[in-house]
């Protein structure tokens, strides 16, 4: 189990919803995405499966490098692969956007 | 280890009975009587093996159709006899446990077992209700669904400070096979996650215990033991008159408010956000 | 010709099963009326999981939502299946005892608040052996706690079905709503095979596993009450039904000597034909499709 943080600081956009997406099944994760006072974005990531925080950080870097949200992300992961990572926190700014 | 299971159960029940014979009505795998316990009368039920039970999967001593009917059946009997009675004078109900398991079967599946274990534990529980002190006494295995049926209902529980006492969801060999670990690393994580232990000292630290009894030698109980374990049993039956109908006595003692703390704070949050819902 | 009827029945439909729990109990009430309490923004999950090096869910699989069902005060609690097989550990037990001890509590004082319970469960979680299993027991101690006061309604739709420990549960209820699809008993086929011998339960055979375990016989022997399509609209107004039905003098799990003689009268020299039990059992239920 490893615990991974990352920040990304340029991304200081006010939001005022937050959304939660995703189910912890195997091969799947949850996220959890809300609003934060701070400047720039924090994301923590809680997974079962060790080994690819640079997998982890290349998924991130990408998805910040669209969007720029002041957020505060949490994931509890439990295997999803990068492309569903990404799905499900398009899915999230969905749920923010509306 | 199997050969032992019931047997425990039926020492207990003869023992706290003074081998009265059991009411007749029963399949043989219930033994149900009417016994002195300090200066009233109480029910004792006891589940026991069956080798020749006309069910195949309970002749191991497990919790069964015509088992959880019985108990159901006893346990309402003592509810109606006793329903004009004030609270301080409805018999209490003393539950000796040493169960392997439910039962495992297709008859058992095909003829609902689930809802037999229902109206047992719908007994155990309404006896509770009513204001009956219902008392586990743990005297060798309770297990899942066969517990559920037969004493996890109780207002209070004790049991043996004792290796041979085992209280647990699912018996090591198929725990291990499901969480796909070896029995040696279930053990283990044993240690680490209390819940996940299989051993009875572990289980006291969860706070469910009214007490953990001392005795030399379990499975042969001298009349000091006997005497010992009937004044365990006056006191958990006096403690239990004085608390709740509820079970929320299992969140009060100190050993529930350290390692169920995060259960209790879950309620504590709704009953804050309940109100305003 | 209006517009509704130009589109067919079947694409109109909206499969409940295919909802995740969240979704399904939010479907079950007036719009506007309902609040998820203790949601995953709290952040209550798990302590033992993280341990194991299992990662936990941050409503620990267990969704509890308030508001209004047809006008009626409801709590709806919803077992996520998706996530360890929606099974009970400390943090959704205690969810789950907790609404319904609130809603027992409201209910005596004048509010009458009926609980529906979305059982997609495999039972006691098994990395929480102890507290999960004594969770259960809670759980089916504050369903006898409400059922006097107020419905309290078991929705089983599959596709994990309602087994182990909170089989109980379902089985104490005021009234079980079951799909086709879905399976209600106390051991699932490979536990039963694992246990007893393939003979015994050949657990690769579903056409025997729905025989026995299945909604439509569930509700054919009389051990749950209706048989319900799996589709969003009718399942709502089903539980909207059950929600606004009386109490009952008794409940099916009370009746003890009827099913104490009816076990009595099984001849068990073989196993026992499904089918026969739904002729000599079925106390007028309707087992057909809703």
């Amino acid at each position: 189990m490893e615990q991974i943080e990352f920040d990304y600081p340029a991304a200081t956009r006010r939001i005022t919803r937050k959304a939660h997406v995703g189910v912890v099944g195997s091969g799947d994760m949850e996220v959890l995405m809300e609003p934060t006072q701070d400047e720039g974005a924090h994301v923590s990531i809680t997974t079962s499966v060790d080994g690819f925080q640079d997998s982890w950080k290349a998924v991130f870097d990408r998805f910040f490098s669209k969007f720029d949200g002041a957020v505060r992300i949490q994931i509890n992961d439990a295997g999803a692969t990068p492309g569903s990572v990404l799905l499900r926190l398009e899915q999230a700014v969905e749920v923010i956007n509306q | 280890m199997s050969e032992h299971i019931g047997l425990r159960g039926r020492t207990w029940f003869q023992a706290l009975t003074e081998n009265r014979e059991p009411m007749a009505g029963d399949p043989s795998s219930i033994l149900a009587s009417e016994a002195q316990i300090g200066d009233e009368l109480a029910l004792f039920l006891c589940v026991v093996p069956n080798p020749s039970s006309r069910f195949p999967c309970v002749r191991d001593g497990q919790v069964g159709l015509e088992e959880a009917f019985a108990l159901a059946h006893h346990l309402r009997s003592v509810i109606i006899e006793d329903r004009e009675k004030p609270k301080a004078q409805k018999r209490p109900i003393i539950a000796i446990v040493d169960v392997k398991s439910q039962a495992y079967g297709r008859r058992e599946e095909t003829a609902g077992i689930f809802f037999a274990a229902a109206v047992s534990s719908d007994a155990y529980a309404s006896a509770r209700m009513a204001g009956h002190p219902v008392i586990s006494l743990i005297a060798g295995h309770a297990f899942s669904g066969g517990f559920l049926t037969h004493g996890y209902q109780a207002n209070r529980i004790l049991a043996f400070d004792d290796s041979g006492i085992m209280i647990h969801a699912m018996h090591k060999e198929a725990a291990a096979r499901i969480t796909r670990r070896s029995v040696v690393e279930l053990e283990q994580l044993g240690h680490e996650i209390i819940p996940m232990s299989y051993d009875v000292r572990d289980y006291a630290k969860l706070g469910l215990l009214h007490k953990l009894l001392h005795v030399e030698d379990p499975q042969r109980p001298t009349a000091a033991d006997i005497e010992a374990i009937r004044r365990d049993l006056i006191d958990a039956i006096q403690d239990a008159r004085r608390g709740a109908t509820d079970l929320s006595n299992r969140l009060q003692s100190e050993a529930a408010k350290q390692t169920r703390k995060a259960g209790i704070a879950v309620r504590a949050a709704l009953e804050a956000q309940w109100e305003n819902a | 010709m209006s517009q509704a009827n130009l589109i067919p029945e079947f694409v109109r439909r909206q499969s409940f099963i295919e909802l995740d729990g969240r979704r399904r109990a939010q479907s079950l009430f007036d719009e506007g009326t309902w609040r998820e309490l203790v949601g995953p923004f709290n952040r209550m999950e798990s302590p033992w999981l993280p341990l194991q090096g299992i990662a936990p869910q941050a409503d620990d699989g267990c969704i509890v939502i308030k508001g209004k069902i047809d006008g009626m005060t409801a709590v709806a609690i919803a077992l996520e299946g998706g996530f360890q097989g929606g099974s009970i550990g400390e943090i959704s037990g205690a969810k789950m005892t907790a609404a319904l001890d609130l809603a027992a509590k409201d209910s005596q004082a004048g509010k009458r608040t009926a609980a529906v319970l979305l059982l997609e469960t495999g039972g006691v979680r098994l990395q929480e052996a102890n507290l999960g299993l004594a969770a259960v027991a809670e759980v089916i101690s504050s369903v006898l706690a409400l059922r006097p006061h107020a419905p309290v309604i078991t929705l089983i739709a599959g596709t994990v079905g309602c087994f182990g420990g909170m089989s109980l549960a379902a089985g104490v209820s005021s009234y079980v709503v079951m799909t086709r699809e879905a399976r209600l008993g106390l051991n699932g086929p490979e536990v039963i095979e694992q246990e007893s011998g393939t003979d015994e339960f050949d657990a690769s055979d579903r056409a025997l596993i729905w025989a026995i375990h299945g909604g439509e016989q569930r509700v054919g022997m009389g051990l749950a009450d209706t048989l319900i399509e799996d589709d969003v609209e009718k399942i709502k107004e089903t539980i909207r039904g059950y929600v606004h039905a009386d109490l009952r003098p008794e409940y099916r799990s009370q009746q003890v000597e009827l099913y104490r003689a009816r076990i009595a009268a099984l001849d068990t020299s073989e196993q026992i034909d499904p089918r026969s039990l739904r002729q000599k059992w079925s106390n007028g239920t309707k087992g057909e499709l809703r």
